[in-house]
């Protein structure tokens, strides 16, 4: 194996050729066996072994963005479960989404948010509201439900309304310290639940516990967004944008100041780093993402309700980021990625599976064991796991490290060769 | 609108204590983590609820086998908390020693991390065992101690009504005070007391003077797990029906009265407990009341957060602890 593995390293052909060959073999097979989630989930697989290869970080995108634009819908389009991998697709990007999101706040500025599931219902009532007849109960004027074109506004004023309270929670987290904020994090996004659970009096805001039902659509010339395949499509665009943004985030003077927040408050406030606005700058951003997507998750399910916004959400989110590898791009969005879909596909498949086994008598299998149930279990087993063995996550984090003798000569060129990237060691020690 | 809150005062004091015992025993696990490991020990809320179970399933045992019938109710009522306590004594011990100590020079973020995740561990692990052997999750104990007692307030003055409370709310309330009273006496008065506050203050000055540093965390985890466990059942006792999700916001609520009495003060945990009892238990009561309407009893947990929040942002030592200033 190491053989191999060392044969391919360096030799940038017979990686893409691999690659192209795992992709048509893995696209063929899903679109031979429709019925096949393993065939559609070894599909996606493909794109980690793309971030694995030596390619041009340029020639990774493209591909990337071929696998996902073009084989994943096309392969899947013809059989009859073709709208549930879409659902599925478009879950984990929503989740990938948030999941950076948190990443800025826990991974990079290291404030550990325990209630971040919030600025997601934020963002889903926001366009919830507005987008059903509900805004009428409170609104002097205006026509509502708006229409399904003010979606594309909605995503914009979701992500400003989901900053405006990551900064309305930060200002009293100023004055908190360290675990001191995952309580108060905590408390707010439970507070948000509750208050959207009994805003149904004295005005009608929220519809209470009932809900807000039969949401609009997005629609754009007249063309309606209804189903999953097409929501794919907008959460793929967001995504990018979000994917691009916090890379280019992390590795800008921003960036560095939340990394610096992260290991010592009180150095980097002496080197002149500018505490408040630092850490509400990462609440404010990666509350902001959530916004969006929650903007995105009113549209597609078309009901919200504060049921989907519950304490086991934010930890699900805390999760993903931990697994992936607090302050890793790549790595959170493969945490995200795998919870999402352990929970959406792994999760139900077994306990039909179970269920299907013991219904046929060969094995007398517990409902109570039922893995669909198991989440908690399983998700506080990864925590405490990765928290002693692994804390670093899957893929960890990386930081540039660059080669002082260039950098004192400015030659811009040269500085360019001598990049090289090693682990960062924020959460080794 | 006055008259009408005091109407109701009575019977809010004694809820409210009896709501404010349990928050401070559960505070004093907290308070007493805290001030030893500078931890939030996420998993506490669930040790009660996990000792809330254990009481149950062993007066449901008792029953089944006949015992609770052929002795006095209040012997088995302290034979169910002594072995409860003993038994969630012992976990909290293992928790530290699995999930915690691996991590002690880990950065705080992680160790937070590991105890959210035990205590989710424990809430899907109880349930799963509940579910098991009796096919739903929610656990209704045998009634015991439900007679009725009336404190006629009244006979003070006309404007008060008369409080009603049951045997378990005074059961609850007298083995609260001797837990409490016991435990000050052990901190303050003994020698393994003396050691866990020398190992709160300096762990590396401590164990030179020959402190077994390791060996009085334990124990801090044991008293403080055993307390809380014996407050679960008591708590079963008092309210009847549990579910394994009651730990966590009540341990929330619990830390926040922790919080409000100053973190690593015991004292100030007992004292905080009772406060954020009476002062929920006024809420409950009253909020519709003096909002005209407009909240609720339904957001009494949010009144509960509100002063947690309030007091760490205007008094984060709390209202009995002690400022401190960090040292670079």
């Amino acid at each position: 194996m190491h053989k191999l593995t060392n044969k391919l390293k360096g030799n940038k052909l017979a990686q893409i050729i691999l690659l192209v060959l795992y992709v048509l073999v893995t696209s063929l097979s899903l679109y031979l066996a429709q019925a096949s989630v393993t065939a559609f989930l070894l599909l996606l697989f493909s794109l980690l072994l793309l971030y694995y290869t030596e390619l041009p970080d340029r020639l990774k995108w493209v591909i990337a963005g071929v696998v996902l634009i073009g084989v994943i819908p096309f392969v899947s389009s013809t059989g009859p479960g073709y709208q549930s991998y879409m659902e599925v697709a478009t879950v984990v990007g929503i989740y990938v989404a948030m999941a950076l999101g948190l990443n800025i706040v826990v991974g990079l500025a290291g404030l550990l948010d325990l209630g971040f599931v919030a600025f997601f219902a934020i963002g889903a009532y926001t366009y919830g509201i507005f987008a059903t007849g509900q805004a009428a109960n409170f609104m002097p004027f205006g026509d509502f439900p708006l229409s399904g074109e003010s979606f594309w506004i909605f995503i914009l004023i979701g992500c400003f309304v989901a900053a405006l309270f990551g900064v309305l929670l930060g200002i009293p987290v100023l004055r908190v310290k360290g675990d001191y904020l995952a309580i108060v994090t905590l408390g707010f996004g439970e507070i948000i639940r509750i208050v959207f659970n009994n805003l149904d009096k004295p005005v009608n805001i929220t519809n209470g516990a009932m809900g807000l039902a039969s949401v609009k659509p997005p629609e754009i010339f007249g063309y309606q967004f209804v189903y999953p395949n097409q929501f794919y499509f907008i959460v793929l665009a967001i995504l990018l944008f979000v994917i691009l943004a916090v890379r280019r985030f992390e590795y800008s003077k921003i960036g560095r100041s939340w990394k610096a927040v992260r290991e010592n408050e009180i150095a980097a406030q002496s080197m002149g780093i500018h505490l408040v606005r630092t850490k509400l700058l990462a609440f404010a951003i990666g509350a902001s993402f959530s916004g969006m997507m929650g903007v995105v998750f009113a549209a597609k399910q078309t009901f919200v309700d504060p049921t989907s916004f519950t304490l086991l959400e934010s930890i699900t989110i805390l999760v993903m980021v931990i697994l992936g590898g607090m302050g890793s791009v790549p790595g959170v969005i493969l945490g995200a990625a795998v919870i999402t879909i352990l929970n959406l596909q792994v999760l139900t498949e077994v306990t039909n599976y179970l269920n299907q086994l013991s219904l046929n008598g060969v094995i007398s299998f517990p409902e109570a064991l039922a893995p669909a149930k198991m989440q908690r279990f399983i998700f506080g087993a990864i925590l405490i796991v990765f928290a002693i063995y692994r804390p670093q996550g899957l893929i960890p984090a990386k930081n540039p490290v660059f080669d002082e003798e260039s950098l004192k000569e400015g030659s811009k060129k040269h500085r360019k060769d001598q990049i090289t990237v090693e682990p960062d060691k924020g959460f080794q020690a | 609108m006055l008259a009408e809150i005091l109407q109701t005062l009575p019977q809010v004091l004694v809820d409210g204590l009896a709501l404010g015992a349990i928050y401070a025993v559960i505070a004093l696990g907290y308070t007493m983590v805290y001030g030893i490991l500078e931890l939030i020990n996420f998993a506490h809320g669930e040790i009660f609820m996990t000792g809330a179970f254990i009481g149950v399933a062993m007066l449901i045992l008792m029953t089944g086998l006949g015992w609770l019938a052929a002795m006095p109710a209040i012997l088995a009522l302290i034979l169910v908390l002594v072995v409860t306590s003993i038994l969630t004594g012992f976990m909290g011990v293992g928790i530290e020693r699995m999930a915690y100590r691996p991590l002690r020079n880990s950065p705080k973020l992680i160790t937070l991390i590991s105890a959210i995740g035990v205590s989710f561990l424990l809430q899907d692990l109880v349930r799963f065992i509940t579910e098991y052997k009796r096919g739903n999750y929610i656990l209704t104990g045998p009634s015991m101690f439900n007679e009725q007692f009336a404190i006629k307030f009244s006979s003070i003055s006309s404007s008060f009504s008369d409080a009603f409370f049951k045997t378990s709310t005074l059961i609850l309330i007298i083995s609260v005070v001797i837990m409490m009273v016991g435990l000050d006496f052990f901190v303050n008065k003994t020698k393994w007391g003396m050691a866990m506050r020398a190992v709160a203050q300096d762990r590396e000055t401590a164990s030179l003077m020959s402190i077994n540093v390791n060996k009085v965390i334990s124990l801090t985890f044991f008293i403080g797990s055993a307390l809380g466990g014996a407050t679960g059942v008591l708590f079963a006792v008092q309210y009847g029906t549990i579910d394994p999700y009651i730990g966590f916001i009540l341990g929330l609520k619990a830390f926040t009265a922790a919080v409000l009495g100053g973190i690593g003060n015991i004292r100030g945990a007992m004292a905080g407990g009772i406060m954020l009892g009476l002062l929920e238990m006024f809420a409950a009561a009253n909020l519709q009341l003096l909002t005209g309407g407009i909240f609720g009893a339904e957001y009494k947990d949010v009144f509960a957060f509100a002063i947690l929040i309030i007091v760490l942002i205007f008094k984060p030592e709390g209202l009995f602890g002690k400022a401190v200033t960090e040292k670079v």
